[in-house]
């Protein structure tokens, strides 16, 4: 190989400190140019969002119901047209009184009411379900029992006073509603600690890290600056989801959109430094994803009230679930977009994540300076 | 003499595990010294404390003139490094990773279009400085990794088993441009497996479990051993 003449590799005198901007810069590129990443950060939030929205959902609608009535009084028919007009309800006919267990196994029908004779009289019926699916009987139940008492009051009881039943803020009972905010608390949580943690530990991975160490640049610059370009991409997912969810999805979005952001940061921040303890722990991409979902997903899952209200946990668990901080944003947020109240409404929610985040970015800093060592 | 690299009893204790006992030798500017030796006898912690990554247990050392124990932040402004394992971005092209690393160094936008223009010249690469680094073979890759390291321009060049895996007339072509940067100037610390590199280096040094067992001119030490090459010092002294 043919070699020149070098010039200037005399050493210089003056060195300046690092440039932050090149680092960040170079950041971006990599995310820029990995297809999957962008996939993973921008469209499986919308995909979540739409799919929860609009096909998971725990509303029953056109539950089949055959009715058996031995007498067919007016009051009876009063009854069945309230179910024939009601959209949870579709009316498959009458049945005889030996056929219920048939139309039930048959599946011409998942619940069958049964008049009382004197049903004009005393109002009783009985209710015959399906209850193979526990959750669709017994809200099916609750619908049925609701059609048919507001069908009584009308007319004839005179045992117990007129009640009327107000449902506040999600008068619908939508469950989108309900699945928006748990939505939120995972992909934020995906994309800040989840990405950020597997991008740091590919940098170990691959070697380049013992170089980044070697150079002028801090430790903790380089972590920072690998959460410029995550926290920008989540905050442009908050956006999108915010938006879908307003005009798409009509979440009300009640208390305020400024705080509803502004509290959404906090927990962008918080997941940040959740990936950088995670980053901190492990030295293999694989195993950044495996704490990430064994650590991160499933608490999200099961103890934030994302799918199961965390009042219904074993005590043991209920005390896992505090410390879970999904479960604190997933409840601020409903209280923000649904119930309605501002900043100053959840107040102590805001301050457990922001103990848990000055608390994560001590330790891993702490953590990872020990580790240069 | 002028001394880059002066160290004096460094020595790094793991509990009770010395990992580098009482290491003491002199590196000239503009030499090449070879940092010999096998697996686990502490030549990369030793490499990490002269590098200010780690802080030495005990001794006393300058690097580039500062200070190992206190001025480990000094001495990575001053000095370039080139690890083991591929160390450039293969996502980013070959000139993004040259800004890149000018950055870090803080180099000017001006001064880091020249230089990069100048090393790919070098090496003749210039018209491949937008592909990507990760299309490019192994051998361009060590070399730009090589180039990449000097881009600030640093008076001492440290370079961790820089040809693994690298074929043989890579590797010649590799060691010339190691030479070239020498005569001007640089100062490189280079350690490796291949005996036969060993003879490219003005002097080695042979580290046995922790402690250097022989330190001079590849020639001095063929002939003090009465061996025919490096690699039968090597083993005689390993044994």
């Amino acid at each position: 190989m043919q070699m020149k003449k070098l010039s200037g590799t005399v050493p210089i005198a003056e060195r300046r400190k690092p440039k932050m901007s090149s680092f960040v810069k170079k950041e971006f590129l990599h995310i820029l140019r990995d297809k999957r990443t962008m996939l993973v950060v921008l469209v499986i939030p919308l995909m979540l969002i739409m799919l929860f929205g609009f096909t998971v959902t725990t509303d029953v609608t056109n539950v089949d119901v055959a009715v058996c009535a031995p007498v067919r009084s007016h009051a009876v028919s009063k009854s069945v047209d309230r179910i024939v007009s009601s959209r949870y309800f579709r009316f498959v006919g009458y049945v005889d009184g030996n056929d219920i267990d048939r139309t039930l196994r048959t599946g011409k029908a998942t619940a069958v009411v049964v008049f009382h004779r004197d049903y004009a009289r005393n109002g009783l019926y009985q209710l015959v379900m399906d209850g193979a699916d526990v959750n669709t009987a017994s809200t099916s139940q609750t619908y049925l029992n609701a059609t048919l008492s507001n069908a009584n009051t009308e007319s004839f009881y005179e045992t117990s006073p007129p009640f009327e039943m107000h449902m506040l803020f999600n008068p619908q009972m939508k469950s989108s509603f309900n699945f928006i905010p748990g939505i939120m608390g995972m992909i934020f949580l995906l994309i800040c600690a989840m990405m950020t943690s597997i991008s740091i530990v590919r940098e170990k991975e691959t070697g380049t890290m013992e170089v980044l160490l070697v150079s002028p640049v801090k430790p903790f610059y380089i972590i920072v600056s690998k959460m410029v370009p995550y926290l920008l991409l989540s905050f442009i997912d908050l956006i999108i989801i915010l938006v879908l969810a307003y005009f798409v999805l009509d979440v009300p979005m009640a208390g305020g959109v400024v705080g509803i952001v502004l509290f959404s940061v906090l927990y962008l921040v918080l997941s940040l430094a959740l990936g950088m303890m995670v980053s901190n722990v492990v030295d293999s991409q694989i195993a950044a994803l495996l704490i990430s979902a064994m650590v991160m997903m499933m608490p999200v899952l099961f103890f934030s009230g994302l799918l199961f209200p965390v009042e219904n946990l074993p005590w043991a668990l209920r005390w896992i679930s505090y410390v879970v901080p999904a479960r604190w944003y997933i409840d601020a947020m409903r209280k923000m977009m649904i119930v309605g109240v501002g900043l100053s409404g959840v107040l102590l929610e805001a301050g457990v994540l922001l103990f848990e985040t000055v608390v994560l970015l001590v330790a891993s800093t702490k953590k990872f300076n020990d580790r240069l060592e | 003499m002028d001394n880059i690299i002066t160290v004096k009893n460094l020595t790094k204790r793991f509990g009770a595990f010395a990992a580098v006992d009482a290491i003491s030798f002199e590196v000239a500017r503009g030499e090449i010294f070879g940092f010999l030796g096998a697996n686990g006898a502490g030549k990369t912690t030793a490499m990490r404390m002269l590098c200010g990554l780690s802080y030495p247990t005990s001794g006393s050392g300058t690097v580039a003139g500062f200070d190992v124990m206190t001025q480990g932040e000094q001495i990575k402004r001053h000095i370039g490094y080139m690890s083991q394992r591929f160390s450039l971005y293969e996502d980013l092209t070959v000139s993004e990773n040259m800004e890149l690393f000018g950055g870090i160094y803080g180099m000017s936008r001006n001064d880091i279009r020249q230089r990069s223009a100048e090393l790919l010249q070098q090496i003749e690469f210039s018209n491949h400085a937008d592909d990507l680094v990760g299309s490019l073979p192994l051998g361009w890759r060590q070399k730009l990794a090589f180039m990449v390291a000097n881009m600030h321009r640093p008076e001492i060049v440290f370079l961790d088993e820089p040809t693994g895996g690298v074929d043989p007339i890579t590797r010649r072509q590799f060691w010339n441009l190691i030479r070239n940067f020498s005569a001007n100037g640089t100062t490189i610390f280079v350690t490796t497996h291949y005996m036969d590199e060993a003879g490219f280096c003005d002097r080695v040094s042979i580290m046995v479990e922790g402690k250097i067992k022989a330190l001079d001119s590849p020639q001095n030490l063929m002939q003090q051993y009465g061996a025919q090459n490096m690699n039968e010092v090597f083993v005689m002294l390993c044994r």
